[in-house]
């Protein structure tokens, strides 16, 4: 990627917490800040297509509310001036929200998500919306209505999915700090791919309010970043509890920050997933997880193998519970309330607008979930589908709890290969369901889990993943392995692995 | 199982969603695919195993009934695909023959 004007070329590259500073000590403005990295997206981005709404005009607003508020010499939080990019997924005022939909081009939402409100609160400058595939139902961003994604390492691949937006602008240095959503690896997937850092909190950790719901049992709002200290620092202004979330955890939100700046893993216990590699993962990705857990067992931590046999049972499990929980999630877009409204020419009845606009407003992949899961809700099937479903949910829950008796974390690849090419697996839609083999255990049975960068896979040059999973509350315990792991390699490559991708030129 | 595509045009009906013949076709297939692989999980889960809704375990949840300020009318009028003398319009909901 060429960083081609140089002013800005030293700004984009800073982490958050030290343009966070340079803000505070007013060696930087945050107006400055802010333009530049508008000047990135403006760059970059018809190239990579992160953002499917860049929000400048209140972008600068925002930024010079901040160095006002530094030069008046009020108190700003730690994140204050620092540039973000949103998921367009959550509901922010005055910015249309469409996730990834023609249902819903150009909705403006009537209200701010608890997590928007909390980026707001906190000074956070949101610069714009970014893609993902429609209603976060991907591993490739391919299935945004408004055309897929490219992953800044090689453009002629796909970001991840679905939050692949939020990953590629984060990793072309279009913005330092992005939030995701994760229901089945949707900040895990494409944060491996993508070669940065992404966390899904504990579920209940940060609020849904204002999140579109995919599957609401699933979903959870998370950091992306470049380092495992600025994810920290973002994951601690979103997460706590919210009254407008009914399933929000009223408990203090772990010291992630402190376990960030810790990275001690002396005396730890890693639990490495036996049933999570082997047959149909990368070479590249074996090789630089298997060299990731050696690296954690070097500075301190015990590695235990441990088996969760009914690991491979939470693939068809998803698959029946998500698709479930979305038939009914969607049914709201009725075309009556917001939203597109097709064929009312004054004879059509309700019903039948409605299954006309649903037909044009909804993606291939939408409507193929929306029929399997009222195929699976539908009575005849109910208990052979979603009733077993729901068993094997409570038998990967009963893995975990068994292993986490025995370990504080768990590690397995992110995800079984690297990024792949765009269009390679649009038509077959259980090849990219794989993509999450890794990550949806930790969806169904809610505990925290991340991804941190683990190097290139030296048959490809992409970027690997570790997943990390804790206990439910124990998402500081991701921070300390995940900060633990990145000194070590950074130490070793001589700065951070997206260093690699900025010096290149990836980006033509 | 085979899952034709009069089954999914059927399932499509119930969901609302008014597919095509084309994608009627390309759908079956597909979705056969997809329920034969997830129906292993038929394969483990025993009688005696309670289902699992939901992560963490839920507890009604309830707050003070105090008056909060709600979105206003116009605000929510305003998304709306069709609105007539303040309120929503939408199509006829009865038949025909009703």
């Amino acid at each position: 990627m060429t960083l081609r004007q140089p002013a800005n070329a030293e700004i984009i590259r800073h982490t958050a917490v030290d343009l966070a500073a340079k803000i505070k000590s007013r060696e930087l403005s945050a107006v400055e800040v802010t333009q530049a990295h508008l000047d990135r997206i403006a760059e970059v981005d018809e190239e990579i297509h992160a953002f499917l709404y860049v929000d400048a005009e209140r972008a600068r607003a925002s930024a010079a509310r901040v160095d006002a508020k530094v030069a008046a010499g009020n108190e700003v939080g730690p994140l204050a001036g620092v540039p973000l990019a949103l998921k367009d997924i959550l509901t922010y005022t005055g910015a249309p929200t469409t996730c990834g939909s023609k249902i819903l081009e150009g909705w403006l939402p009537p209200y701010d998500a608890t997590v928007t409100r909390r980026l707001l609160d906190h000074d956070l400058v949101i610069l714009g919306k970014t893609n993902l595939d429609e209603f976060a139902m991907g591993s490739s961003t391919e299935n945004s209505a408004y055309g897929p994604t490219r992953n800044p390492w090689d453009t002629d691949r796909i970001p991840g999915g679905s939050g692949g937006g939020s990953a590629a602008a984060v990793a072309a240095y279009q913005a330092p700090l992005a939030i995701g959503t994760d229901t089945g690896g949707s900040i895990r997937q494409p944060a491996a791919v993508t070669g940065t850092v992404g966390v899904k909190p504990t579920y209940g950790g940060s609020s849904r309010y204002g999140l579109v719901a995919l599957a609401s049992s699933l979903d959870q709002p998370g950091p992306c970043a470049r380092t495992v200290l600025d994810a920290a620092l973002l994951h601690e202004v979103i997460a706590g509890h919210d009254p407008c979330d009914s399933t929000s955890i009223d408990r203090p939100v772990p010291d992630v920050v402190a376990a960030a700046r810790s990275a001690d893993i002396t005396g730890m216990k890693i639990g490495v997933v036996s049933e999570l590699g082997g047959e149909g993962y990368a070479t590249g990705v074996e090789q630089r997880f298997h060299e990731a857990v050696e690296l954690l067992a070097s500075l301190g931590a015990e590695i235990i193998e441990v088996s969760c046999p009914h690991f491979v049972y939470a693939l068809p499990a998803y698959y029946l519970i998500l698709p479930a929980e979305c038939s009914s999630n969607l049914a709201k877009f009725d075309a009556m309330r917001y939203g597109l409204r097709v064929g009312d020419d004054g004879i059509a009845s309700a019903e039948q607008v409605m299954a006309m606009t649903r037909e044009a407003g909804f993606g291939a992949e939408v409507k193929r979930r929306i029929i399997i899961g009222t195929y699976a809700l539908s009575s005849g099937y109910y208990e052979a589908y979603y009733g077993q479903a729901q068993k094997v949910r409570t038998l990967i829950s009963r893995d975990f709890d068994k292993a986490f008796s025995q370990v504080d974390v768990l590690v397995s690849p992110s995800t079984p290969i690297t990024a792949f090419k765009i269009g390679e697996k649009v038509n077959d839609p259980l090849a990219m369901y794989m993509n999450d083999l890794c990550t949806i255990p930790s969806n169904l049975a809610g505990n925290a889990s991340a991804s941190f960068p683990a190097g290139l896979a030296p048959e490809d040059g992409l970027p690997v993943g570790l997943q990390v999973m804790a206990p439910p509350l124990a998402d500081d315990r991701l921070y300390r392995v995940g900060a633990a792991l990145e000194a070590t390699l950074e130490s070793d490559w001589g700065g951070p692995l997206l260093d690699q991708l900025a010096d290149r030129g990836a980006v033509r | 199982m085979a899952l034709t595509a009069e089954d999914v045009a059927n399932l499509a009906r119930l969901a609302r969603i008014e597919l095509t013949e084309a994608e009627l076709e390309v759908l079956a297939p597909q979705l056969d695919v997809i329920l034969e692989s997830v129906a292993r999980v038929s394969e483990v889960a025993a009688q005696d195993i309670p289902p699992t809704s939901h992560a963490l375990p839920l507890t009604n949840v309830f707050r003070e009934d105090e008056l909060r300020p709600s979105l206003s009318r116009d605000v929510v009028l305003a998304a709306a695909p069709a609105a007539e003398l303040m309120r929503f319009r939408v199509p006829r909901i009865l038949g025909e023959e009703a």
